[in-house]
């Protein structure tokens, strides 16, 4: 068994899903995202085994690309990522009703099948190639299940896909450019590439600009707060949850190995970068008044912080990083679901038209307080140890990169705690608010459990990321 | 020359049908003709023969181009049933054009002789001026065909005069003597001069910017089963016949000789980067979706321009980015004709909600945009990456940089089309599902799609 079985679940519980009809799609669509899940835990069990679960079969000859899939560490901590939010954001869509659910699941396993991929992918050229298909079924998603004005939707959707494709394809410029250099697509190739500081510059740019549309940092997030306002709650998780982990991934995967010398030198500027969207997110966050755009700057605030991990080079930030992607994407669709939930009850994404949820349902505030605390990384969650590391790598570089960046605890705790107390205290609405259903307590439940579990012990991820982070910490040291 | 021969006999045969009263059995009867045409075609493959004192010169080129075109016409004769329903009289005559046409575009590829080449050209041509103005009512038909001709026959005209030029510069009009004699020191100021011409008067067939004038016009008013060949078939023809004039003749090694390279180079960089420019930004506004696509082949033009830049190793390159671009295009066509049949015009309104009345073919019509766009899995992504690494090769990164914004800026009217059929409101009733269409548009996009799991199956056949 190797990691392709995942794709080829999730690849045929897509086309499963359409062709089950309207009324199972969802049903099984969530059994086909337990398989892919049960089966990534038990290649997990192999990795850990020490069998070889990579793949590379040759594909094209000319030019030469193969269908290549790594498995390693932190390509599988992405994946389990992916594959434990998936059946998590399906089983909460379950108290919704959509039109033609058929095509919606299929898309939504479409695109877990895409995600996956690109995470695995060891050949350049099948990492854009998911990378790419990733994109279309969030497209359709967005653009059919949406909410909000018609109109708005569509503009918002399509600056959101242009903006993503056209740095993307500058991405597959430069795959190409280095192709040329290397006579090949693979990764451990492109990684023995002797390149000069010019070129090494251009073709970090090329990359940086796919990366920081998908993740996004300053100045390239003015798609983000509308495509996640707009996109059906399902289609919000997706794209903060896992989509955005691509373009971090990506960073540490892709782009610091192979341009190791322009990582280095322009270092200081991506890390400011990082931060400045960490001090923006959360000055704008401060002043919305729509719940889920309130939830999308803070996102843009954390990303930010984990770029800046990221880009230290030094083997805590890179550590700290990916926890924090995993932590991150627990917890914001946690959040997302919270919001939803509320929509439900009160179809208003208004922070001013709620309040006095807590005297109503004692159950679901507690569980979105928790959320919250995690959100603000109070310690004992998972997202405290995540974010503390980043921050202490961040103090090794510069110690203001480490005091601005910790203002996304101070800025973050303000205004979580006031949209908090906003929603679910103060005087109680004249609206009834009918407590969690049990569908929706076990969503809430998993996360929860989850966040909690690796915050008081976040040793099985730690061991399982670090060979390969000190692979990649290699690389880029070796001149 | 077998495949030349049994694609003329099939032409009669469609005329001869009429006269016997067998309107009925006309379209499969030439499907299935086509389709042994093809096998005729596949077993001539890798033979390298020529016949007639050299008239016709089969090679590897020729026949991958040929069945090319031969799967294309099989689409465009099965579109044809349901286009001229109104029109049985009529049928025999425009499936026989069809397919004279497909003579004419195969002996545009193999010929090896220059008075073979204008022949094919002129077959080509006048079935095309022909089948623009068939809808003899109609007074933007009319106007088409008539502008199509006067445009039409004054490119003819400077190839023509190109290939007297070259004639008196080499004194034949033999493919292999030119060849032989291109790399003489001593060569008259001619042959540059009217291979220049006959470049000129193919990028008009090819509606490369500057030459392009016609094309939007000539698209609109067209029935749009015109439109859907003249967009596919007339323009992959063309494009291969000017790779393959440049190619065969020896053309790039004759300019190097006389330091003229690098002015022939900077000349097709301008041009391909001017077609896919003013193709993409003109199709940015267009409403109507025939003209829209004419925009967006002027663009696609541009594109494949780009191999001449490379023309001894692009061969397959070319051959790939003509058969994603021509599935593509017919897949594309097919929903169009379905959707405007009863409709006087082909505006993007009358796409509205075409994701909810009939999803499998908004699916086909969104897939074959997708792969213009260059998105992948679909081959129209591959098309792209194969020719842009070719052109990085050559040391053309500057270029491949414009091409891939240019592909940024042709997802804006792709993404039109895609959103009017999925987020507004269905505002007719589509009743009926006519076998065929349907079958063309979802063969000619699963071959695309094929095309793009298995690029190495057309990429490799030219090496």
């Amino acid at each position: 068994m190797n990691v392709s079985t995942i794709l080829i679940i999730l690849l045929i519980g897509a086309f499963a899903t359409y062709f089950s009809g309207d009324k199972l799609a969802s049903k099984v669509a969530l059994l086909f995202s337990l398989a892919a899940l049960g089966c990534s835990i038990v290649l997990l069990n192999n990795y850990n085994a020490g069998e070889n679960i990579s793949v590379i079969n040759s594909w094209i000859n000319q030019p030469k690309i193969s269908f290549a899939l790594n498995g390693d560490g932190l390509g599988l901590a992405m994946v389990l990522l992916t594959a434990a939010l998936t059946p998590i954001i399906i089983f909460s869509s379950f108290g919704n009703e959509y039109k033609n659910a058929k095509g919606f699941y299929a898309l939504i396993l479409f695109m877990a099948f895409a995600m996956v991929g690109t995470f695995l992918a060891a050949d350049g050229l099948l990492y854009y190639i998911f990378w790419e298909l990733a994109l279309i079924p969030i497209y359709f998603i967005a653009l059919i299940w949406g909410n909000g004005d018609a109109e708005e939707r569509r503009k918002a959707v399509v600056k959101f896909f242009i903006y993503t494709l056209a740095g993307s394809l500058f991405m597959l410029t430069a795959f190409i450019y280095l192709y040329q250099k290397a006579g090949s697509f693979l990764i451990e190739d492109l990684y023995k590439v002797n390149l000069s500081a010019c070129e090494q510059f251009w073709i970090f740019l090329a990359f940086f600009l796919a990366y920081a549309i998908k993740i996004p940092i300053i100045p390239f997030h003015t798609w983000q707060a509308n495509v996640y306002q707009k996109a059906p709650t399902v289609g919000t998780m997706l794209l903060s949850g896992i989509m955005l982990k691509m373009g971090l991934y990506s960073v540490l995967r892709w782009q610091l190995p192979i341009a190791p010398l322009a990582a280095k030198e322009y270092m200081t500027i991506f890390i400011a970068l990082g931060i400045a969207g960490v001090i923006y997110g959360s000055i704008v966050a401060l002043r919305q008044k729509d719940l889920k755009k309130l939830l999308a700057y803070s996102s843009l605030a954390h990303v930010g912080l984990i770029a800046a991990g990221s880009y230290t080079l030094t083997l805590d930030g890179l550590r700290g990083s990916v926890m924090q992607m995993i932590a991150h994407g627990f917890v914001v669709v946690g959040l997302f679901f919270a919001a939803e939930v509320i929509f439900r009850r009160y179809e208003t994404r208004e922070i001013g038209e709620m309040g006095g949820i807590r005297t109503q349902s004692p159950k679901f505030t507690s569980m979105f307080l928790i959320l919250v605390l995690a959100s603000v990384a109070l310690p004992s969650t998972f997202n405290f140890v995540g974010e503390f590391t980043v921050l202490y790598s961040l103090s090794q570089i510069n110690i203001w990169f480490a005091i601005l960046g910790g203002t996304t605890i101070i800025l973050g705790a303000y205004y979580m705690l006031r949209m908090f107390q906003h929603v679910m205290l103060g005087e109680t609405n004249s609206k009834t608010f009918a407590d969690v259903t049990l569908n929706e307590g076990v969503s809430f439940a998993v996360i929860i459990a989850v966040l909690l579990f690796f915050g008081f012990y976040p040793k099985p991820i730690t061991d399982l990321i670090t060979p390969s982070l000190e692979t990649i910490l290699q690389v880029i040291n070796k001149n | 020359m077998n495949t030349l021969i049994a694609i003329t006999g099939l032409g009669i045969f469609c005329l001869l049908f009429e006269i016997l009263n067998l309107r009925k059995a006309i379209i499969p009867i030439t499907i299935l003709g086509l389709i042994g045409v093809l096998a005729l075609n596949y077993c001539e493959f890798g033979t390298e023969q020529s016949y007639y004192n050299n008239m016709i010169a089969v090679s590897k080129f020729s026949t991958a181009f040929s069945s090319l075109f031969i799967v294309l016409t099989i689409f465009l004769v099965a579109l044809s049933h349901n286009f001229y329903q109104n029109h049985p009289t009529k049928i025999s005559d425009f499936v026989a054009i069809k397919v004279f046409l497909l003579a004419g575009a195969v002996a545009m590829v193999s010929f090896g002789n220059l008075a073979m080449f204008f022949l094919g050209i002129e077959i080509l041509s006048i079935a095309l001026y022909v089948l623009a103005a068939s809808d003899r009512l109609n007074i933007k038909s009319n106007e088409a065909g008539m502008k199509y001709f006067l445009m039409g026959s004054f490119a003819s005209g400077i190839i023509l005069f190109g290939i007297c030029l070259i004639y008196g510069a080499m004194g034949s009009f033999d493919i292999s003597e030119i060849h032989e004699s291109a790399l003489s020191a001593e060569l008259p100021i001619w042959f540059p001069i009217g291979m220049i011409l006959m470049v000129v008067g193919m990028l008009f067939k090819v509606a490369a910017v500057p030459f392009h004038f016609w094309a939007p016009d000539v698209y609109e008013g067209s029935p749009a089963l015109t439109t859907a060949l003249m967009s596919t078939l007339a323009k992959v023809v063309a494009i291969a016949t000017l790779f393959k004039l440049i190619a065969s003749m020896n053309f790039i090694s004759s300019l190097e000789n006389q330091d003229l390279l690098h002015t022939f180079e900077v000349i097709v960089v301008i041009i391909s980067i001017a077609s896919m420019s003013v193709g993409n930004i003109m199709a940015l506004r267009q409403v109507n979706v025939k003209r829209m696509l004419a925009f967006s082949g002027i663009s696609h033009a541009g594109f494949m321009l780009m191999t001449l830049l490379t023309v001894s190793a692009s061969a397959g390159v070319l051959l790939y980015y003509t058969a994603a671009y021509a599935l593509a295009g017919i897949a594309a066509f097919s929903v169009i004709l379905y959707v405007c049949r009863d409709q006087d015009n082909e505006d993007i309104t009358n796409f509205h909600g075409l994701g909810k009345t009939n999803p499998l073919l908004a699916a086909v019509l969104t897939a074959s945009l997708l792969s213009m766009a260059g998105i992948p899995i679909f081959s129209g992504f591959f098309a792209k990456l194969f020719l842009f690494n070719q052109t990085i090769q050559a040391g053309y990164i500057g270029l491949v940089i414009v091409a891939v914004i240019n592909s940024i800026i042709s997802v804006g009217y792709y993404f039109k089309l895609i959103i009017a059929m999925y987020s507004k409101e269905p505002n007719q009733e589509r009743t009926g599902r006519p076998f065929l269409i349907y079958a063309t548009a979802v063969v000619s996009i699963v071959l695309n799609i094929a095309l793009g799991l298995f690029p190495s199956l057309v990429l490799d056949l030219l090496k």
